[in-house]
């Protein structure tokens, strides 16, 4: 160890940032073979690690009326057994890698992931083929992991947060919207989905044509092109179509919606409307707009009803970025002698953001917040697949990341009035509380949100 | 395509050793400096650890040390409320804080032109805090933490247990006994003198170590470093350690039942086992592996995947230092299985091992899980930067970050068994079992939402 010089007197005043060093996201290469499938891949260097994502055109708005959640499960079944291995063997295969594959569908896509050293990513890669091509879909784990979902599901009944989300898009989406219920679907429509079920949705969307095969980290876009060839080049099958879904609103007029839970010690709330789809032209000026409302620790919900008020721990926005027009929400959870007044602030800082332009200051803090963060985001090969996932997922331009900055830069306080007062509709916003309603319906009334309607924690009327 | 040409002029993590540079120094008040160096892409992390949990907190203080940790982002002497937050994310950073038994971090990662201004905050409040204090501050906390263990824990399906299973594992004198989120009547009684007191006798140069992981000039960050903390006064040298001491075993098979507004049981079943870092503490952390690390584990294998008792199962260290180690296995129930039923299929699990072993290949498949998330981790500046603070708070040698891998992969079949025979006996098991409070599961309902199909 060394020792430390001579110590001199503190500098007074704030130090001012040095010149900042430049930054790229990684280079990628986009490829498609033969059979349609797509290869993205970013070399990047830093230790012997990659992460591979396969993203099939599977999401969760695909599906059957009355089997939502088939996507999902499909998703995970992958991963439960192939023509060659039973579920334990392949899980034994791949760990014996050194790694695991995580399978999910989200709305627009399924995801199947692993992460796994340099020296073991030629076997990985071949083996989540195995997966992708060969899937079984045994009989006995069908059962099993619709049984683990309904545990799921039981379970969020008494979990407030997980209910209080699953509640909010429920009652925000007309019943005609994939939407309005759980990406892994509900207890009605696990129950009823069938192995044959999963087969034709399988057969159905699970080929090259809808396949993106996307690698980031220790390796070359050859060895990755020989490697995808290798495992995939033979596989078959045409383009699926992207599957769409209505993202109408349920209600034009403001409602409010008390889930009963008696005796809880918080409310948890949420206050909301549809948004807009990712590929929506006010996407920049929205991210700047969310970031000032409530996007960050030093957003003005937060300052609000956390330091000002200390009626939470935290409380935020977020618009929730889909294909279509997914929704947008404000999140927090208060103590429950408190919940008017929270409820108030919060709505109050909803139309506060439509009323006047914010200062320079707020979006200088946005601005630079979300230019500055950028790189720090992107340090894992995780991260950088994801990225690069998203970017397939919605069909952005292959420079939406270098020009990512310059965009959010280019957002005025002109444009963040015009998309608050846009896509900010309080007076069709609903609000859904989940709390002691012996306790907060009356506090509740007095808000004068708009009419109440009281359910139990299983969505059925009191 | 060519890549990596930053890597080649300027230092980084070596790719094929995976070694992590580490140069180090001690300022004359005592602060341990660490700095390792990573120029591939422009962000620094800056992490400090304090050596100061809960388990320091006095009798009638549960939860001090938490509530602390939130008093440093009030502001300090040059630096107003809630702006350490708002210098750093304006700075394009991101930043927390977090405490924990033994110990309490603060920690930004930034673009790496902003090093200078995160160096000034954190010296500020480590060197002006107390003439920042106010009453007010000091009572928005107080009700912030209270919403934080609302939303944590008591309005949390099972929250409780982060402070109910070291309540059953240590007896009520023992320092690691005690609720690190803290009751209600201690966060009460909490007092800006209490706050004077714990800066002044643990938040000094002597009690804490800087990490900067990154891209830095470390000539310019050395000086920056002296310029900013050399100043701050060192306190009464390093404040006494609490008495750990605990026993090998538990001794007896300690139980506890909590009915709560559950709909699944859940069980923690925990052991006594040997303290983070130790060389016996690696045999002891692959058997958490073996037992219930993801889905090829042993817990796994048999009570979700094949008996199809549990929904979820999984087993894991909790790192501390002193005294004991606990290592705990984490099961919850399938419905229809009632909390009794679950514990003896866990138990049945820990007594085939205890009675077979595990096996050479077990073992391996444990480790090269483990080496891949070890690196993994490591790729994040602001990961290796907590993980360095952590090898020199704890242990004075943050170079121990490089040969962690090395030490998991020395472990043996045998080193793993001797573990079992010692820890894993009845005479050292704690369980604490969460059952739903109306006693009998209902099966689910297929019942819809339907009040909400307006």
């Amino acid at each position: 160890m060394k020792k430390g010089a001579t110590p001199r007197r503190a500098r007074r005043g704030r130090p001012v940032p040095l010149p900042p060093r430049p930054y790229q996201f990684p280079r990628f290469e986009r490829l498609r073979l033969k059979n349609g499938m797509q290869l993205v891949v970013a070399p990047v260097r830093k230790l012997p690690i990659a992460t591979v994502i396969a993203l099939v055109e599977a999401g969760a708005v695909c599906g059957y009326r009355g089997r939502e959640g088939v996507a999902k499960l499909t998703a995970e079944l992958l991963l439960e057994g192939t023509t060659e291995d039973d579920g334990a063997e392949l899980v034994e295969r791949f760990e014996r890698l050194g790694t695991s594959v995580d399978a999910s569908a989200d709305w627009d896509g399924t995801i199947v992931t692993l992460t796994a050293l340099h020296e073991q990513l030629a076997p990985a890669i071949q083996l989540l083929g195995e997966v992708l091509r060969s899937p079984a879909f045994p009989q006995r784990e069908v059962e099993r992991l619709k049984g683990e979902r309904l545990a799921d599901l039981l379970k969020l009944r008494t979990e407030p947060r997980g209910l209080a989300d699953e509640m909010f898009t429920r009652i925000l989406y007309e019943s005609a919207s994939r939407y309005a219920l759980p990406e892994g679907g509900s207890e009605e429509s696990v129950s009823a989905i069938t192995r044959e079920d999963v087969q034709r949705f399988y057969t159905w969307r699970y080929r090259p044509g809808g396949v993106t095969l996307i690698v980031a980290g220790d390796i070359t876009s050859d060895e990755a092109e020989r490697l995808a060839l290798e495992t995939f080049g033979d596989w078959t099958g045409a383009v699926a179509e992207q599957c769409r879904t209505s993202d109408k609103p349920a209600r034009q007029t403001r409602a409010l919606h008390l889930v009963s839970k008696p005796y809880a010690k918080q409310s948890e709330l949420r206050i909301g409307n549809v948004g807009i789809p990712r590929n929506h032209p006010d996407y920049y000026a929205v991210v700047i707009m969310n970031a000032v409302l409530g996007g960050l620790f030093s957003s003005r919900i937060n300052l609000n009803l956390r330091e000002k008020h200390g009626y939470t721990y935290g409380a935020f926005s977020h618009m929730d970025w889909r294909r279509q027009a997914g929704p947008f929400v404000v999140s927090t959870a208060v103590q429950s002698e408190i919940t008017g007044p929270a409820a108030r602030e919060a709505i109050r800082e909803i139309e506060r953001i439509r009323e006047d332009k914010i200062t320079v200051d707020e979006l200088s803090l946005a601005t630079s917040y979300l230019g500055g963060v950028f790189p720090i985001r992107y340090e894992t090969t995780d991260a950088i697949a994801g990225a690069l996932a998203t970017l397939v997922q919605y069909g952005l331009p292959d420079d939406f990341y270098d020009t990512y900055r310059d965009h959010m830069r280019a957002v005025t306080s002109d444009d963040v009035l015009r998309v608050a007062q846009t896509h900010l509709r309080p007076s069709a916003m609903q609000m859904l509380v989940v709390g002691d309603a012996n306790a907060i319906q009356k506090p509740l009334e007095a808000v004068g949100f708009g009419p109440i309607t009281v359910y139990d924690t299983e969505g059925h009327l009191v | 395509m060519s890549h990596g040409t930053l890597s080649i002029v300027l230092p980084s993590i070596n790719l094929g050793t995976m070694r992590i540079p580490i140069d180090t120094f001690r300022l004359p008040n005592g602060l341990f400096v660490t700095l390792s160096e990573d120029r591939t892409a422009p962000i620094v992390a800056v992490n400090l650890w304090y050596h100061v949990g809960s388990a320091n907190e006095r009798p009638g203080r549960t939860g001090f040390a938490h509530l602390f940790e939130h008093m440093l982002f009030q502001g300090s002497a040059d630096v107003g409320s809630n702006e350490h937050f708002e210098l750093i994310q304006r700075a394009g950073g991101t930043l927390n804080g977090s405490t924990w038994l033994e110990r309490t971090n603060y920690f930004e990662t930034v673009p790496s032109n902003q090093l200078e201004l995160v160096l000034w905050l954190e010296a500020n409040r480590m060197g002006k805090l107390l003439p920042a204090m106010t009453q007010q501050k000091l009572d928005t906390q107080r009700d912030v933490v209270k919403n934080e263990r609302r939303w944590s824990m008591d309005n949390q399906p099972y929250g409780t247990w982060w402070e109910r299973l070291p309540a059953l594992c240590f007896p009520p004198e023992h320092p690691f006994h005690h609720s690190l989120i803290g009751s209600m009547e201690d966060l009460d009684a909490a007092s800006l003198e209490d706050v004077r007191l714990f800066f002044q006798t643990f938040y000094t140069p002597e009690n804490a170590v800087l990490t900067i992981t990154g891209d830095f000039d470390p000539e310019q960050t050395r000086r920056w470093v002296e310029g900013y903390f050399a100043a701050i006064p060192n306190g009464n040298g390093r404040p006494s350690v609490p008495d750990t001491a605990m026993p090998r075993v538990f001794g007896a098979w300690k139980r506890e039942v909590v009915r709560d507004n559950v709909m699944l049981p859940r069980l923690f079943l925990s052991f006594l086992s040997p303290v983070f870092g130790s060389e016996p503490f690696y045999p002891a952390s692959v058997c958490a592996a073996i037992l219930g690390m993801k889905k090829g584990s042993r817990l796994y294998k048999s009570l979700v995947r094949e008996r199809q008792v549990a929904a979820e199962a999984q087993a894991f260290t909790y790192d501390l230092t002193k005294g004991s180690d606990l290592l705990v296995i984490d099961v919850t129930g399938r419905p229809g299985v009632p909390g009794d039923q679950l514990e003896q299929e866990v138990a049945r699990e820990v007594d085939v091992l205890c009675a077979n072993g595990v096996t050479e290949d077990e073992v391996a498949r444990a480790v090269t899980l483990i080496q891949t998330e070890y690196t993994r981790a490591l790729q994040s500046a602001g990961e290796r930067a907590d993980r360095l603070s952590m090898f020199a708070t704890y242990f004075g040698d943050p170079a121990l970050i490089n040969s962690q891998v090395r030490r998991y992969r020395s472990v043996t079949a045998d080193a793993v068994n001797a573990f079992i025979a010692d820890r894993l006996g009845e005479n050292n098991r704690a369980s604490l079992l969460y059952v739903p409070r109306t006693g009998a599961l209902r099966t689910h309902r297929t019942g819809e939402f339907a009040g909400v199909r307006a």
